[in-house]
Parts: C-alpha cells; structure tokens; sequence
C-alpha cells in the first residue's frame, strides 16, 4: 500500500510532468512523440524556403475565412449606396458591393483583404523559390519524385486558386482577366464552346459564374491543397530532408538539428517573420484598389489591364503570339490557344516529368539523399537557366505595354523584342550557364590540386619569385593535393581554413570585442600570426580543429551537429 | 451647347438660306419656265453685282487693315492687337510647320483650320508645342510662352481659323459617379483605370492624367490631339465633361486608403513588390537564421 504512493527515481515531479505522465497513462504516445521530437533536420537556409510557402498558406486560410463572414458571392445588380462617394449610385453586382464593404465599413476588412491578397501573391512566389531550389541541387532524384509530382500539382492549383480569387471582388479588372479566361475556353477545337457553356452556364458574364468559383476557391481547391501539402509533407518526413554534401555527411545519415528544441524555435521564428512582412505589406502597401477600377461591365475596359503575377507569363506568351490563323481538318486554331494554352501545358508538362526524364537521358536510377552543387551537374543547371529565361521572357511580355510606357519604349519594340528574345534569348543563356559551371568545376579541381593562394610572395635563392599555395590535405611527391572532390563547397580563401582568427559574432553589428577575439585566438594557439613561427606555409597545412570549411562564409556553428541514420 | 463654333457655323447657314431663297416658289411647270428665264436674268445681274461688290470690299477690308498693322504697337488689350501679336508668335514659332494660312505643311503639320483656341490652349500650354522634333507624338514639357502669349496665339488661330472655344466657369460642376462611369467607358481603354496613362502602338501613347488641369482636359476632349478622338459636345455633353473633369481630379487628390499606392499600376507594381520587397527581406530573413544555427 504504503510503496504505491511513494514515487520511484525516475516519476515526474514537477505539475507538467505528472500532468504528461496522466496523458501517456492512457493514450501511450511517449514513444512515438519522442521519435517525432527527437527527429534530425538537416541545416541550410534555402531549406526554408519551402516553409515560407506553408507559411503563407496557413496566412491565407486564415484571414480567407474572416473574410468569407462578410464576402456575398451573388451576381445580381444593386445599386451601390455604401460609404465609397465616387461610386454612390452606380450599379453593381453584389459581390463587389460586398467587397467594397469590405475595403471601407468593415473593421480591419481592408487590412485583411490585402494581407490575404499579398499572401496568395507570397504563397506562388515561395513555391517558385522553393521549386527552384529542388530543381539545382537535384533533390527530385529517386527516391522524391512522388513529391516532386506533389510539389508541381500544388504549384498548378495555387495558381488555379489564385485566379480564382482574383475573380470573386467583380472589379473591372477582374472581369477582364475572366473575359480573357472565357476566350481561352472558346479557343480551343472542337469541344471549346462545349467547356465554355459547361463552365459559364450561359453567355458571358452569366449569373453563375462568381458563385462557382467561390465554392472552387474557399472549399474545393483549398481542400486539395490542403491534402496535397500534408502528404507532402509527411513523404518528407517519410524519406527524411536530403543534405548538401560534406564533413561527415554521407548517403546514409542525416545531420542537422533535432526537430525539438532548435528546428521547432527556428520554423516558429520563421512563421513570426512570415507574418510580419505580410502584415507589414498589408498595412502599408495598397493592393487590387477595386474601388479605383470600379465594377465589371463587359463594354468597358483599361489599359494596363493585367493578371496577379503568377499568371503573367500565361498573358505575356499570348501577346507574343504571332497572329497565325491555322486552320486543319476544318477546326479553326486561333493564335491565343498557343499562347495561354500551349505554352504553359509544355512547360509544366516538361516540369512535372522532369525527373523522368533526367533518369532516362543519365540511366542513374540509384536513390540520392544528397544534394548536389548546381555546377556539378551543369547540363540541369544550365537547362534551368534557360527555362528562366524563356520564362522570364514570357513574364515581361505579360507586362510589356506598362513597361513601354514607363520607359518610353515603342509597344511593338517590345512584342518584337519578347518574341525575338524567346528564341534567342534561351541558348545563349544555356551555352554560358554551361561555361560557368565548367568554370567554376576546374577552379575547384585547381585549388584541391595546387592549394588556396596565399597572397604571400617568397623570393627563391635563384631569385624566382613564387607564390605560396596552401595545401588542403596532404601532397604527393610533387606537392599536388591528393584530396578527391567530395561534392561539397571547396574553401578558397585562407580565412575560411582558420587562415585568420574567426569571424566576429553578430549579424547587424559586432556583438563581441575584436581584441578579446584576437586574445582567444592567441591563447589557442591557432590562426595564421600564431603558428607561422612553427609551420611551414607549404608543408602540411591541414585545417586544424574548429576551421572546419564553412558552407558561404558562414560562421562556423557552435554546438555539435545531431546526427541520425537514414532509415 | 452654349460653348460651341459659332463662328463657323453662321456662313454654312447663311449658304443654306440663299439656296433656298433661289428654289421656284410654285410647282406648275409655266411658272418653272418664266422663273427659270426670269432667274437667269437675275443670276447674270447678280453676277455682276457680286463681282462689283467684292471689288469694293477688298479695298475697303485693305484700307482697314493696313493702318492697323502699323497702329499694333501702341495700344494694347484690344483682341485685335491680341490677333496681331499672335501673328507675331505664329510666324517666329509656328509658321514652319503649319504654314503662312494654317494651311499646315505636307509631312511636317496639321492644317489648323478649324483647330481652334482650345488646340492652341492644350497643345501650347503643356509645352507639346513648339514641336522639339518629329517623332511618334508629341512630349509634355514646360510650357515656352507665357500665359499671355498662348491667349495672343490662341485668339490669332481662332480668328483665322476658327474652331471649337474654351469653356468658361467651374468645369468640376458634375456628379463625381457618373464622371467616373464615363471615365471607365470612354477614356479608361487608354488612359487606365487611375489616369495612368498606356502605351499605345508604335511609340505612340495615352500620357498621364497626373500633370492636367481641368482646362486641359477639357480642351483635350473638345479638340482630340495626337491620337485622342475627339469627343464634341454631342458625344459627352459639357456637362458630362465636368463630370469627368470632377472624377479624374477628385481621383488624384485622394489618398490611397490601403497605404503606399506603388504607382497606381496595378499587378505589375504589385508583382514587383512581392518579389523585390517580400522575397527579398524574406531571403534575407533565412539567410539571417542561417548564420544563428
């Protein structure tokens, strides 16, 4: 009786331990949250890259559904009588007089409606960045491409999600941008006029069309997304996070930070910074005036009428579209099928199967845990730079009569030059990708051959004069490094080597004295003032213990790595 | 309808009365016959009378003229020195292009016949005139003359040439919805939602509203330059001008209730934001975290 209560050596003492300890009691969970906590995230900053995508996305369901509360997503014609002067009297559909209430008799509404907007804009712009990043280091390859699949799928529906949600406030702008959507459906053979009706429900505008995109934009796509970013993540979490190359780091383990304490206190920093900027560009930057652009009428539109970014390229590729009528088979292909159709259906076709296809042209099949440098494969990277390009031509072309009439260039020189430079543009770009990372390749071969120059000059009894190179490993009998390339960044400086005394701490000003730095250095004995009486400059200059070479500089990290295998 | 060319219109009426005065005046085909003969009389008659009276009035209209050219100097205010100075203005700074009777000049200017002072107004006063060189369109810049010139230019081309007038009294008189209801549908595919400006095709360009003031736009509709079409007072009544005139100005005066406006461009400012700002500090953010591993 009396042993049951007396607790044993190890039981919880503490409110929250006994508290944990009940929990666990019942449900049992402490061995699989331990395994969750005590998982290894491997450290890089383009890792987090992808988080500021998930970051914005939770930003969007949330200022989303306050502003479902007061969102009305009806076509029928009012007249405005709201609190906007310059639109008093005017007719209107419901869905902008709401979005107008929004912007101006809503408490906090205008600030929400534009945080949400320059999330949606932040969300497309990270999965980009994101994207990117998967695509130089390679970290599609086996065994990822399912969410490499995933990561494409979702970049497609944010886009659809986006489009739809620039749609809903009814604005002249807006009914452009669905005018222009109504022609691509049209445009296409055979079965356009069918999608069209099937979609529109009558002639254009409708009476439906605001109210179907809502259900897709609040409820089915954002549904999707949602499912598609939790299996992504957890195929993530499944495979584990690929890492670049380096000291200890092999295809068999994961080195990094446990997920509890320093990953979680990183990713919760990250979501603060996330929200901040959207919070800081929702207050102080205006974006989507509907008021100033006043409601949909088909018979009116602007110059200067464009997309939300993301689907810019989609406008610029249908305004360099030479204007080819084809006519085959008796069905009429009108230019702006190839345009706002042809163009993106390559690209992301080409983008999705990717990683298929890298492994037909190279026959590597074998599973990849880490990450490449982009100038080691320079065939991908130089593909990418050119996608970039023909990309970016696409992006400024959606953008071109603005960018003509700011900087006083003639509109046609600019369709001219989006469509000369999508030909040309491209292959130039891959050919000097392509000598920079051969480039870039020999100048890390030279320095793990000859050593990092010193930048000290030694004068021979002959008289020659030659320049000290510094070893990184150990040399053969012509003093040649006999280092291999390991994949990982090649230090060239001698202070990335503890050439010089470390790097004074502190990101936006010194948060340490130099001179307490340069007493350290000399007590450990180790920089290059304190060794050079003992050591040879071109003898064996391995990097001593603490110089470990640094990935871009940075400091060197304090603590020891954590390290788990790979399952 | 109080502005309009008087002027200009009164001869075409004036033709249109005596051609109805020559008609025969009953329909039986004796009296066609003897009014035809009896016309023919008068017609001869008053051939001659024309010719004797045009005579007369060309030394009369010289004698008139002449003196007053040398009498230009001394005193001044009257409209028709105001003419003479104009003249003045017209031959040193205009006459090159648009000819020594605004006839204009093949490949260099426009006829300004029936142009008008509020062409002269616009054109002159937001420095597009004198041209600096033949391009795609004509540049905005510091006006050359001063405000009492361009009234000196504008009274001489209206007098030669006549045209469309300047409109007098409150030209924001309208109601602010409608002005922008109209803005969106007839100025708003060229000139943006916010008065912007666009680009046009071949250099040409919509400019922006932001430098105008309320008698250059008006003027602007009333003569169409460049590429503008003109909107006469039977497209958009003088009222629906001041309506206009009040939303494109009440529009610029009023502040941008979301914050920094970027422009008033739209999604390609909102673009470059998102990218050069948000990215940016948030690439810079994780670099940031990065280096506090």
């Amino acid at each position: 009786m009396a042993t049951s209560t007396v607790p044993g050596p190890g039981a919880p003492a503490t409110l929250v331990g006994k508290a944990a300890f009940e929990v666990d009691d019942r449900l049992i969970v402490a061995g699989p949250v331990r395994r969750t906590l005590n998982k290894v995230f491997p450290d890089h900053w383009s890792f987090l890259l992808g988080e500021i995508a998930l970051y914005s996305f939770i930003m969007l369901l949330l200022s989303g559904t306050y502003l479902t509360f007061f969102y009305d997503a009806s076509m029928k014609e009012i007249v405005y009588e709201g609190s906007y002067s310059a639109l008093r009297g005017i007719e209107m559909s419901a869905a902008y007089e709401s979005t107008l209430d929004i912007s101006f008799d809503v408490r906090g509404g205008l600030f929400i409606r534009q945080m949400h907007h320059w999330a949606a804009l932040l969300f497309v712009a990270s999965i980009v960045v994101h994207l990117l990043r998967i695509f130089f280091t390679g970290a599609y390859r086996r065994p990822r491409e399912t969410n490499w699949f995933i990561g494409v799928g979702l970049l497609v529906l944010a886009m659809l999600e986006g489009f739809a949600g620039y749609t809903l406030p009814d604005d002249l702008l807006s009914g452009t941008g669905l005018r222009i959507f109504s022609a691509v459906f049209l445009s296409i053979p055979v079965i356009g006029t069918w999608v069209y009706f099937t979609v529109f429900g009558g002639d254009f505008p409708g009476e439906l069309i605001i109210g179907r995109l809502y259900i897709l934009h609040v409820l089915i796509i954002p549904a999707v997304l949602l499912a598609l970013i939790a299996l992504h993540l957890l195929i993530l979490v499944k495979q584990k996070h690929t890492q670049f190359p380096g000291a200890g780091r092999t295809e068999h383990n994961v080195v990094g930070n446990r997920l509890f304490p320093t990953f979680a206190a990183k990713a919760t920093g990250l979501l603060f910074i996330v929200f901040g900027v959207l919070a800081a560009l929702g207050g102080l930057v205006q974006i989507n005036p509907i008021w100033q652009m006043g409601p949909y009428n088909p018979s009116q539109v602007s110059a200067g009428s464009q997309p939300d970014w993301y689907i810019g390229f989609v406008d610029g590729g249908s305004r360099i579209m030479p204007p080819w009528e084809i006519d085959l088979w008796g069905y009429h292909i009108p230019p702006v099928l190839w345009g706002a159709l042809g163009i993106p259906g390559i690209m992301f076709s080409l983008l999705a199967f990717y990683p298929i296809i890298e492994r037909k042209l190279t026959g590597d099949t074998a599973s990849h845990h880490l990450l490449q440098r982009p100038r080691d494969v320079p065939v991908r990277t130089s593909l990418g730079a050119m996608a970039i390009t023909a990309y970016l031509v696409l992006f400024i072309s959606g953008g071109n009569d603005v960018v003509a009439d700011k900087f006083d260039i003639s509109l046609n020189a600019m369709t001219w030059a989006g469509r000369i430079g999508f030909l040309i543009l491209p292959p130039i770009v891959y050919w000097a990708t392509y000598r920079l990372c051969l480039g870039l390749e020999q100048h890390d071969r030279e320095v793990l051959e000859h050593g990092i120059e010193t930048g000290v000059i030694r004068r021979l009894p002959s008289g020659e004069f030659i320049e000290v190179h510094q070893p990184l490993g150990p040399v053969d009998e012509h003093g040649h490094g006999m280092l291999a390339y390991g994949g990982a960044s090649v230090p060239k400086k001698m202070n990335q080597v503890g050439g010089a005394r470390r790097a004074i701490r502190g990101f936006f000003k010194p948060i340490e004295e130099p001179a307490a730095v340069q007493r350290e250095a000399e007590q450990e004995a180790r920089g290059l003032e304190s060794e050079q009486a003992r050591r040879q400059l071109t003898g064996s200059g391995r990097p001593s213990e603490g110089g470990r070479p640094s990935e871009g500089g940075r400091p060197s990290e304090g603590g020891k790595p954590q390290q788990e295998p790979r399952a | 309808m109080s502005t309009p060319t008087a002027s200009s219109v009164a001869p075409a009426e004036g033709r249109r009365r005596g051609l109805r005065r020559l008609l025969p005046e009953d329909g039986t085909p004796a009296a066609a016959a003897r009014d035809r003969r009896r016309s023919k009389q008068r017609r001869r008659l008053a051939n001659v009378a024309g010719l004797m009276a045009a005579l007369v009035l060309t030394g009369v209209g010289y004698s008139a003229l002449a003196p007053g050219a040398s009498a230009a100097d001394d005193s001044t205010g009257n409209p028709s020195n105001a003419v003479e100075a104009g003249r003045e203005l017209y031959t040193r700074s205009c006459i090159t292009c648009h000819g020594s009777n605004l006839q204009g000049v093949t490949d260099r200017g426009p006829s300004l016949i029936g142009a008008g002072e509020a062409a002269v107004y616009f054109q002159v006063h937001t420095g597009r005139m004198p041209l600096v060189r033949q391009e795609a369109q004509a540049a905005e810049r510091p006006p050359i003359f001063s405000e009492e010139e361009i009234d000196q230019l504008m009274a001489y081309v209206q007098e030669n040439g006549g045209g469309p007038t300047l409109p007098s009294g409150d030209l924001r008189d309208g109601d602010l919805a409608e002005g922008g209801e109209l803005f969106r549908l007839n100025c708003a595919q060229c000139h943006n939602f916010t008065g912007q400006g666009g680009a046009l095709s071949s250099g040409k360009r919509a400019p922006s509203l932001a430098e105008a003031n309320d008698l250059t736009i008006y003027a602007a509709m009333l003569h169409g330059p460049e590429n503008m079409p003109v909107f006469g007072d039977n497209q958009l009544s003088p009222d629906e001008k001041r309506s206009i005139i009040d939303y494109v100005q009440t529009m610029k005066a009023s502040a941008d209730p979301g914050g920094y406006g970027a422009g008033r461009v739209g999604p390609v400012a909102e673009g470059l934001v998102i990218w050069v700002a948000a990215v940016g500090a948030l690439l810079f953010g994780i670099f940031w975290m990065g280096t506090k591993a």
